[in-house]
């Protein structure tokens, strides 16, 4: 018989607000095996943990039930104080009655009633807990980083800089992300590509760092220190450690009318393309949606022309696997689809473009050379409008657009607006805003000026159409505050899309059993106190995967993923969950339906021999458990028609006994 | 009237057990009445000649008792399996649960099995004798007389809505192949699904009623091979528990059937040989009609190795909550 400490946090009010946290301690003194129940104002303290152990110690109990908040918050500090008491830290068990009890409900006789059922069901789980000792396994030094925009790049920096290896993995031919097309960053408004550059270029020559460009994650297995990871590397046609980049094949590559992706199609590229001119690693890319060699076998100019021979139209796709200790996801984010938004007219005229295509505009590298050129005449615009908020904030369009804020428009659109009439005084800018949000360091200053000293016209209110006409947009919109219509025949428009987490993030966080959140973005283990971590062990959050950032939160939160990371490979050995799967040889039937749902790989079989209560012997075919890579998951456990696999700590017969409380 | 009859059977049987091939023969065997055929096991032609049956009786699904058979001996053993057999043989293979090695198989082709409950419905008490011959089945019975009823009415449902014709693993064909059938097993499912709920409980508290826990579904279900069930472990805490009320005695048959979901080949012995005459077997097919409809058409046993949908799962799968409400769940 188990001797059970009851111990009720109040929580300050926040639970005893709610829940009349004294009638619970004595409601649950009459369960079986608690010998002292007892109430304290915070639990977590110094001096609620020493009232556990004192307890712990003069009543030798030997499990205890703490009754406070999610165990997400605090079960790991109550199992501490248990073990520091001399009692194995699986003999605690919490019930949560702050957020499932106390904010939740209003009545305080509901809360009080719920608090003590949760509790009985605790109390009832304790009474069949075993103590539990994890085992341990080591860690693999080396971190992958998955995406190598400003996010992975400077993780990897981070943790190379430590002295771990680090792997980067980029879809794209070339690393260097989003911010490689952009100009100018807010709110300093220097070059993007000459504070950016440098980055790639230490990535490229860091003895610690190796890049797999245009390669994508295909699977990944393992666990926390010990993930196994593969890696497709896409055919490139172009031997990468030959190729010199000398870009001969890009010029002389007679197929021209590629759209070029770096330049949001605005312009084309040759077949065989070196994306931007500092490109990590600059190595050529034969396209093979467009290579008239790999389609119909006619042409080999590329080949021809390269005098290094790094040309290779046979090359096919590898597969390279590679163990790793930690997993970053930095995959970054695009903007939303404008297709949806025909009331802006994007698909109808040329001259409706996005933030980022205008980026492009503006780019001294970009398709008009950094002069400001309508796309459809290669006039210079007089009249910009620039629209904010398309498809951010929509909660009534929620079908086409995104009900979060995409927290970078603003900034980005007083950047452009001021950026234009300081090239282009003669130039009339209009913004069109449902609020300007400028939280941030001199960021408010920033926009300030560009409405002061810039003369950007900034009209609180949504354009309602926008309608090509004789040459001409015709811009409808509201001013809120003037209470009129407006009609504004604009030469530019710019849509400051939404943007989303890229396509590929959900898929990696299947593979990678991290969880998201509605909107595609990674969810963090918690939102507060553990922002860089995803709720899966070994698994961090760099950038604008995890949500909305611009590029100086993104830096920030890199560095920090990257300490994570550090914090974890710098240790030999991981204490590993004992809440394992195990399974009861007797009963098993060796059916592999747990091999089957195993997301581990955790199962194997073996054939074993057994005696049987006549003497004789009989070889059977049984499940066993690899312990250091089973996460505890339970699918095993529901999957098993004998019965015979079960989760310790979280065993049949625990969890019945829980449902048997609740339902007394 | 089955096309294929005992003597070919020994025949068959006592020509590989002289040559070697096998040692044990799983077959059916006579018992007191021409209906209660029993599963038997036959080591010599004389054994078989006094004993073994086939006709239309012969329900009985040998692939289970491969399990503990093949545990004894070194040697083959025979197994003849109409074509429905056939499924619960390459399911048991899938689960591991004997090994191939030593089993030498034999289909045979089936014409379907009459259901005794509807001989002797139709014909009342004191059946001495049942023939099937080109007019139907002609029963002798001691107070009144004989009586002739169609053989298709007589025939078991599963019969009735046979699956297939076609064996899905054999060593040996005896007689022609058959075809997958488009049976129309899943309008019996449909009919109880027609029901208002309270109709549908009041059909099943009805049937599961009489259920009096004597465990031959279990005992018989070729999926139910566990090398301890639930329900006969002491450390359960379920064994062997009392029917205290009514919700309890429903909870066996449901508690089994969630246990062979997506393993269960539909092959109707549960209904077969229950005493009380409760068609379990729907209880099954609801659930592979639900999960057909949600993953698409999975036939258990089909081949060997196959995934179930519950043991399955890729990028495509239906959210839990999807499935309800495709089920006609209320969101």
């Amino acid at each position: 018989m188990q001797r059970i400490g009851v111990f009720v946090c109040h929580c300050g009010t926040n639970i005893a607000g709610t829940v009349d946290v004294k009638a619970v301690a004595e409601a649950l003194k009459s369960e079986p095996g608690v010998v002292v129940s007892r109430e304290y104002q915070y639990m977590c303290s110094q001096a609620g943990q020493d009232l556990i152990r004192e307890d712990i110690r003069e009543n030798k109990l030997t499990g205890i039930v703490v009754c406070s908040c999610s165990p997400r918050m605090h079960e790991a500090t109550f199992r501490k104080t248990a073990a520091s008491a001399g009692i194995n830290p699986y003999m605690v068990e919490i019930a949560n009655i702050r957020e499932q009890v106390s904010w939740v409900h209003k009545d305080m006789a509901q809360g009080t009633e719920k608090a003590i059922i949760l509790g009985r069901a605790a109390i009832a789980k304790v009474n069949l807990n075993t103590p539990l000792t994890p085992g341990e396994t080591p860690v693999t030094k080396r971190a992958l980083v998955i995406g190598g925009g400003i996010a992975g790049i400077q993780t990897a920096l981070d943790i190379a800089d430590a002295g771990f290896e680090v792997d980067i993995v980029e879809k794209q031919p070339t690393i260097g992300g989003k911010m490689a097309q952009l100009d100018k960053t807010f709110p300093t408004l220097d070059c993007a590509a000459c504070i950016l550059t440098p980055k790639m270029v230490d990535v490229a020559q860091h003895e610690k760092i190796r890049i797999f460009s245009y390669s994508e994650v295909e699977s990944i297995g393992g666990f926390v220190g010990n993930f196994e990871v593969t890696i497709r590397k896409k055919a490139r046609y172009v031997k990468e450690e030959i190729c010199t980049g000398c870009g001969l094949c890009t010029e002389m590559c007679p197929q021209k009318k590629v759209p070029n992706e770096f330049n949001l199609g605005m312009d084309n590229r040759r077949a065989v393309y070196i994306p931007f001119a500092q490109a990590v690693p600059k190595v050529a890319t034969i396209d093979a949606d467009y290579c008239t060699m790999l389609k119909s076998g006619k042409c080999g100019v590329c080949s021809k022309v390269c005098t290094a021979g790094a040309i290779d139209y046979k090359q096919k796709d590898e597969l390279i696997s590679e163990k790793y200790g930690a997993i970053v996801a930095a995959t970054g984010f695009n903007p939303i689809s404008m297709d949806k938004f025909d009331e802006f007219a994007y698909s109808q005229s040329k001259d409706v473009i996005t933030s980022l295509e205008y980026e492009r505009l503006m780019n001294a590298a970009g398709p008009t050379g950094g002069k400001l050129l309508r796309p459809s005449d290669g006039e210079h615009p007089h009249t910009i409008v620039f629209v904010q908020c398309v498809g951010s904030r929509c909660e009534a369009c929620a079908e086409k657009g995104k009900e979060y804020c995409s927290k970078i428009c603003c900034m980005y659109t007083a950047k452009h607006a001021m950026l234009t009439r300081d090239k282009y005084p003669d130039t009339d800018v209009y913004v069109f805003y449902i609020d300007v949000r400028t939280p941030g360091k001199n960021f408010d200053e920033f926009y300030r000026r560009a409405v002061e000293e810039y003369g950007v016209h900034y009209i609180k209110g949504m354009v309602g159409k926008v309608v090509p006409e004789g040459g001409k947009l015709k811009v409808q919109a509201s001013d809120m505050l003037a209470n009129k219509q407006l009609h504004i025949d604009a030469d530019l428009v710019v849509l400051a899309a939404a943007i989303e987490p890229d396509k590929s993030a959900r898929p990696l966080a299947t593979m990678l059993t991290a969880s998201m959140d509605t909107n595609d973005f990674f969810t963090e283990a918690h939102p507060k106190l553990r922002p860089v971590e995803s709720p899966t062990a070994g698994v961090f959050l760099s950038g604008a995967c995890q949500g909305p950032k611009d590029i100086p939160e993104t830096v920030s939160q890199a560095g920090a993923a990257a300490a994570k990371v550090i914090g974890l490979l710098a240790k030999d050995k991981l204490t590993g969950n004992p809440c394992v799967a195990s399974s009861d040889e007797l009963m098993c039937n060796g059916c592999s339906s747990c091999e089957k749902v195993c997301p581990y790989g955790a199962i194997t079989y073996i054939d074993k021999e057994f005696r049987m209560p006549d003497r004789s012997t009989r070889i059977r075919r049984v499940a066993q458990v690899n312990p250091a890579v089973c996460q505890g998951c339970g699918c095993c456990t529901v999957a098993c028609p004998s019965g015979a696999m079960n989760l310790r700590g979280f065993a049949n017969d625990q969890i019945m006994a829980e449902v048997d409380a609740i339902c007394k | 009237m089955q096309k294929i009859n005992r003597e070919a059977l020994i025949e068959k049987a006592a020509a590989l057990l002289d040559a070697g091939t096998v040692d044990r023969v799983l077959a059916w065997k006579r018992g007191e009445f021409d209906y209660d055929v029993t599963p038997g096991l036959f080591t010599t032609r004389e054994q078989m000649e006094a004993e073994l049956v086939f006709g239309d009786f012969c329900g009985a699904n040998m692939s289970k008792y491969l399990i503990k058979e093949t545990l004894k001996g070194e040697g083959k053993v025979l197994v003849f399996l109409k074509p429905c057999d056939t499924y619960s043989f390459n399911q048991l293979l899938t689960e591991h649960r004997f090994d191939r090695e030593k089993v030498y198989a034999v289909g045979i082709p089936c014409e379907g099995m009459l259901s005794v409950t509807a001989i002797k419905a139709a014909a009342g008490d004191g059946i001495s004798k049942i023939d099937v011959t080109e007019e139907g089945v002609v029963v002798e019975t001691l107070f009144d007389g004989t009586k002739v009823f169609g053989h298709d009415e007589m025939l078991a449902e599963r019969c009735r809505n046979c699956k297939s014709k076609r064996h899905v693993a054999y060593d040996e064909l005896m007689g022609e192949e058959g075809e997958v059938l488009d049976s129309a097993r899943f309008d019996e499912v449909a009919k109880i699904e027609a029901m208002s709920s309270e109709e549908r409980f009041a059909f099943w508290q009805g049937e599961l009623s009489r259920c009096i826990r004597c465990n031959a579904c279990r005992d018989v279900c070729p999926a139910c091979t566990c090398e301890k069930c639930v329900f006969g472990n002491p450390d359960s805490g379920i064994e062997n528990k009392a029917i205290t009320d009514s919700f309890e005695e429903k909870m066996f048959h449901i508690i089994r059937a969630f246990h062979v979901a997506g393993r269960c080949t539909d092959c109707g012995e549960c209904s077969r040989v229950c005493p009380q005459q409760i068609p379990l077997h729907l209880l099954n097919r609801k659930f592979i009609k639900d999960a057909n409809n949600l993953w698409g058409d999975y036939q258990a046993g089909e081949e060997v190795g196959s995934r179930a949908p519950l043991v399955d799962f890729d990028f495509d799968d239906m959210e839990p909550g999807e499935a309800v409400i495709k089920n006609g769940g209320e969101q």
